[in-house]
């Protein structure tokens, strides 16, 4: 079995109007080469579903999202993403703004074939205002409790960065933090990932294979993509790029600005930018943040 | 350097902050951003040792973390608490956070999301984040940096992210028992909701401030404690302590101009 693909063959399996789930969380671990592939790409009209960090601004300002499905977007030192701000302040995003836990409750829901899971979270907010389709539903039991339904959160694609994989599809989550990886890649149609090393086939001690969270038949393609996650984070190997996440933030307020990033940093492809930003080698002089 | 003062307003509030998790037990302590973590950091330290803490990323620790870069400390973990299993603490409802909103209500609603209208926003913030699950689920506090009428609005906040008790949000058969609004710390006074029916309510005043001030910078009517107190000062055990947890003064850069506790010293 061979899983392995290039970043244009993944982003060739989307089409426009499909619901994309993104994983990592703010400015953390994101799949950030196959979303400049996705940026270079035709498709358009896209629901994006996401703990959103950069992937998010950049996905808006290149004209990609129809509709957001989101709890945040921030890049944590830098924490309003400027060109997120700037679609969501000129009011060209449909949207659904949750609690995050709604989120991991909806993509929970869909990753066990639920029409929806129960919570509390959300309830007397704007969330439920604004979110006209969320309805609530009264405990069964004797004390009747009114929960609100949280719908699944069914994605027909799920984007994820991983720190390793192999050809099989198995993968391998060694940082702090596997966010929601997991959950995106249960609730999506089909996942494909992204990764900093790839094996032929995956031959673990007891307690590497614990950081196999995800079973690989949830996988439906691999990129090996070493740097895939910058400018996000990826730990243990790499930290951010702060100073280019600064540099992105500054081209929102300059005129063109995005059309200059885009030209500078996405337009040539996955190894002009490597080239660009240094990568490999400067992975290793990136520091990990200190929260 | 030499401070012409014995403790600054952000020295202060961070006191005043750490009182807010006193008694508290063992809970999670989640202080967001420098004054609500240096409180969470000195309430540990000090009054209430039981509580379990984080290193603001994804394990816990039983010894605070102190801020920014950290020469030869290397924290040393007791836990692991990454998001996953913050959220389950937060719906099993042993944590109390302490979060600066960008708008609050006479309701103890808060608004992280957009300023203005829904659909096209004067201002986009971050989203409504955990608001909705902490607020509703467990014990929740806030820091203002700058008290005034932007931040407690006339009205509802905008885009209501956090619960408060506003009957009118609330519909029959839904659980507003774990509602649990506790403090509101700002550079004028701590507040609680202990007026008539949950109404925001000061409970002490910061030296050199009046009660004139505050009402003024307020967009709702508020209660008093009757003989308002004054804010208690940090005593010089807490003030030696959050100077090991802040050794680089992110302290200093909270409040506009960092000035003096006592106003009168201007």
């Amino acid at each position: 079995m061979n899983k392995e693909m290039t970043l244009s063959q993944a982003c060739a399996q989307i089409e426009s109007g499909m619901t994309v789930g993104i994983g990592g969380w703010g400015p953390r671990r994101k799949p950030m080469a196959l979303v400049r592939e996705l940026v270079r790409s035709d498709v358009r009209d896209l629901i994006v579903v996401a703990y959103g960090g950069p992937e998010v601004g950049m996905l808006c300002a290149a004209g990609k999202v129809k509709k957001l499905v989101f709890g945040f977007v921030t890049m944590d030192a830098i924490p309003l993403e400027p060109f997120y701000r700037k679609a969501r302040e000129a009011g060209e995003l449909e949207l659904m703004e949750l609690d995050e836990g709604m989120l991991e409750w909806g993509l929970r829901a869909a990753g066990m074939r639920l029409p929806y899971l129960p919570t509390r979270c959300g309830l007397a907010t704007d969330v439920v205002a604004k979110n006209a389709d969320l309805k609530t539903i009264a405990s069964p039991y004797d004390d009747g409790e009114v929960l609100l339904a949280m719908p699944a959160l069914r994605l027909d694609v799920a984007l994820l960065h991983v720190n390793d994989a192999d050809r099989w599809g198995n993968t391998l989550i060694t940082g702090r933090d596997a966010y929601f990886d997991h959950l995106f890649a249960r609730a999506a149609d089909r996942t494909f990932v992204s990764c900093e090393r790839l094996a032929d086939k995956f031959a673990l001690t007891a307690e590497q294979a614990k950081a196999n969270l995800f079973e690989r038949y949830l996988v439906s393609g691999v990129v090996h993509a070493p740097g895939g996650a910058h400018p996000t984070l990826n730990n243990p190997d790499y930290g951010w790029d702060l100073a280019h996440m600064k540099a992105y933030a500054a081209a929102a307020g300059e005129e063109g600005g995005w059309a200059a990033y885009r030209a500078c940093h996405i337009d040539g492809g996955e190894a002009a930018y490597r080239a660009q930003n240094g990568l490999p080698a400067r992975l290793a002089e990136l520091s990990h943040p200190i929260f | 350097m030499s401070q012409p003062y014995e403790y600054t307003l952000a020295e202060l509030m961070i006191t005043a902050a750490s009182d807010a998790w006193r008694g508290d037990g063992e809970i999670l302590a989640s202080g967001i951003g420098v004054i609500p973590r240096l409180g969470a950091s000195l309430a540990k330290l000090t009054h209430t040792p039981e509580l379990l803490m984080t290193d603001s990323e994804a394990f816990l620790v039983e010894e605070p973390v102190p801020l920014g870069p950290r020469g030869d400390f290397e924290p040393r973990y007791s836990g692991y608490m990454g998001f996953e299993r913050v959220f389950e603490c937060v719906w099993g409802g042993r944590r109390h956070v302490m979060i600066g909103p960008t708008q609050i209500d006479r309701f103890g609603q808060t608004n992280l999301s957009v300023v203005g209208d829904y659909v096209r926003p004067k201002a986009a913030m971050l989203g409504v984040r955990g608001l909705p699950g902490n607020s509703i689920n467990h014990a929740s506090s806030m820091l203002v940096p700058s008290h005034s009428p932007r931040v407690f609005v006339a009205g509802e906040v905008d885009m209501v992210s956090g619960v408060g008790y506003n009957p009118a949000r609330w519909g029959e058969g839904m659980r507003q028992d774990y509602v649990d609004l506790r403090r509101i710390i700002t550079d004028l006074c701590v507040m609680d909701f202990g007026g008539p029916d949950r109404a925001v309510r000061v409970i002490s005043l910061h030296p050199g401030v009046t009660r004139e001030q505050v009402a003024a910078a307020t967009g709702f009517p508020l209660e008093f404690l009757a003989d308002t107190p004054v804010t208690r000062a940090p005593t010089p055990d807490e003030l030696a302590l959050i100077r090991q947890l802040d050794p680089h003064d992110m302290r200093a850069q909270q409040i506009k101009g960092n000035p003096p506790a006592n106003r009168a010293e201007l």
